[in-house]
């Protein structure tokens, strides 16, 4: 009789780790923390702790971001099976000893910063995926603008009528966080609140959605930029 | 002045600081909030020009020789508009104060202009203060930091109404621009920092006064330009875009710039190099021969004019600040004209160049 395979090989779990931080994204960039290079080491002992650091562009990085990615790489860390137990603390931050403290406590953001912070970051998430999902309109509406599409058809386009591509899946991952409409039948163009964009309104809607694409992506590369900088 | 190809271009630089991060000015306590300020402007430094890097013992504090000639013999500038920064949580004197400033006027004071601040949470004092700087150094601007620490606040609104009180007693007092920084920062915790929504309450109830968004909210240039395109006062500073993006990043310096031409349009954007940040020379002549690129992504953008870059480098900001521009360098813009709120939009003449 084989011994049960309650546990996989700590590579395979380090792997897992990695994965699982793959999964974590910083919400104002819309890119997962291990592409940003954010995760300076990480490590998972043979008793199956798992030791995670992170590392960001500058010391004064907001700390409500950075609270929101420590967080989030602890649920996903915590979770991978043969996993028992997770510590994740950020490196070289003005807020570090905080947002590290308030992380392994599992206190909330109010609880660790009292009466500095007003409210939990659900709603600043939600803004943020907000405007990834504007922008990801741009990032599939976009192919179709340069291969002639009129407004009328871009109003006529559902997500099911696109080819698959990166960026769809992307745009349908933000939608279905924000419980917007995400299926084939969905529109690709809508406004915040869900509803389809009138053909009147299509080109100034695209304008938009580039802009935030562009400010999205402009703050990414100068992230990149600084943390390269710094940790040069 | 500077000329190239036999065009010459005024050159204002709206946003440039004379600071002291040296060692012996970091508040005992604080020195890893001190360090850590300076620490991320040097790595802002560095998305330079490498051969324009300095060493960092020199970035912490200029002397006046270095700034007379960064600025002036080879920087191109004709004149500078100083933005103060207290930080007085952290430096002990101040990093960058109205008197740090002053110090070189005696020698520069046809070309220096020193803005004013406040911080509402000051109260009576603060405003008292406020009128005996607007009256020693003739402000016509303020610079405020609305996210600066103050006795245990990490921060304010422009929309407060102790701002407000502020703000129009600074009117009263002769100041036409106010200057907002909205960029890198750390406050309000839960919030988002870099929200520009106070500045769009401001500037649609102060219609008189400029308001010029410092780093066009960069990490939410989005929000800033939605804003600025329906709000006929707001303009976009543009100091941290050409310094930290036109070399380091310059596909997003191209998107950066295309965006702001057409939501806010050639007439409203200020260039400002941000000293000892980095220095205005190469900024200003890698603007100066720098054009939106050909390829097929950026065919929906605007190319820049001859005309374009005069304004931005220094035509826009002279009138804002009424400072006189030889004839022939002059050139028309709509800069510090007042225009009805949202007329731009309705006009559909909002970045018409686009």
């Amino acid at each position: 009789m084989t011994a049960p395979a309650h546990a996989p090989a700590p590579t395979h779990v380090q792997d897992l780790v990695w994965a699982a931080l793959g999964t974590v994204l910083d919400p104002e960039l819309d890119e997962p923390i291990t592409d940003l290079d954010f995760v300076e080491s990480w490590s998972v002992s043979p008793d199956g702790v798992a030791t995670v650091r992170l590392r960001l562009p500058t010391f004064f990085c907001a700390p409500n971001f950075s609270f929101l990615m420590v967080a989030d790489a602890h649920d996903a860390v915590s979770a991978v099976p043969g996993v028992a137990r997770a510590e994740v603390t950020l490196a070289d931050h003005h807020a570090a000893d905080e947002i590290n403290g308030g992380v392994a406590a599992q206190s909330g953001f109010v609880a660790t910063f009292g009466a500095e912070a007003v409210a939990e970051l659900d709603e600043l998430r939600a803004k943020f995926l907000t405007k990834a999902a504007l922008a990801g309109q741009d990032g599939v509406a976009r192919p179709l603008v340069d291969r002639g599409a009129t407004p009328e058809d871009l109003a006529a386009t559902t997500l099911g009528a696109v080819p698959p591509s990166p960026e769809l899946d992307r745009l349908r991952r933000r939608r279905a966080a924000l419980g917007l409409p995400s299926g084939d039948d969905a529109p690709l163009l809508i406004t915040d609140d869900g509803s389809p964009v009138p053909v009147g309104s299509i080109p100034l809607h695209l304008r938009r959605a580039r802009l935030q694409r562009v400010g999205i992506e402009t703050n990414g590369e100068y992230c990149k930029s600084l943390l390269k900088t710094r940790y040069a | 002045m500077y000329e190239k190809d036999g065009e010459k271009y005024f050159i204002v630089d709206s946003h440039s600081h004379f600071w002291d991060a040296s060692r012996e000015n970091w508040k005992p306590g604080q020195e890893q909030y001190a360090k850590g300020w300076i620490d991320c402007f040097y790595g802002y430094h560095q998305l330079g020009p490498p051969e324009t890097h300095w060493d960092y013992e020199k970035y912490l504090k200029v002397s006046p020789e270095d700034f007379e000639r960064d600025m002036f013999v080879e920087g191109h500038v004709d004149h500078a508009i100083f933005q103060s920064t207290y930080l007085k949580e952290w430096y002990t004197e101040g990093f960058n104060t109205i008197d740090q400033n002053a110090q070189l006027l005696d020698k520069w004071g046809d070309r220096l202009i020193v803005n004013g601040r406040f911080d509402p949470r000051d109260g009576d004092a603060g405003l008292k203060q406020l009128e005996e700087d607007i009256a020693k150094y003739n402000c016509k601007g303020v610079k405020l930091y609305t996210a600066e620490w103050n006795n245990g606040s990490r921060g304010y609104k422009l929309s407060d109404p102790e701002a407000y009180r502020f703000l129009a007693r600074a009117q009263e007092l002769g100041i036409k621009n106010v200057h907002v920084h909205k960029g890198p920062t750390i406050w309000p915790l839960d919030k988002d920092a870099f929200d520009v929504s106070d500045v769009d309450h401001a500037a649609t109830d102060f219609p008189d006064l400029n308001f010029v968004v410092e780093h066009v909210g960069l990490p939410r240039i989005e929000d800033f330009c939605f804003m600025a395109v329906q709000e006929p006062n707001v303009y976009a500073g543009l100091s941290v875009v050409i310094g930290g993006l036109m070399h380091a990043r310059p596909k997003f310096f191209a998107k950066v710039i295309g965006e702001l031409m057409f939501w806010v349009g050639e007439d409203k954007m200020l260039f400002g190099g941000d000293y000892n940040i980095w220095v205005p020379k190469w900024q200003i002549e890698g603007f100066v021969d720098w054009q939106m690129p050909d390829d097929e992504a950026f065919t929906d953008y605007a190319k820049l004019t001859t005309a374009t870059k005069k304004k931005i480098l220094g035509l826009n900001a002279a009138k804002l600040y009424d400072i006189p521009v030889p004839a022939e360098l002059q050139l028309p813009t709509t800069a510090d004209e007042s225009m009805q709120p949202g007329e731009e939009l309705v006009r559909d003449t909002a970045g018409a160049q686009a």
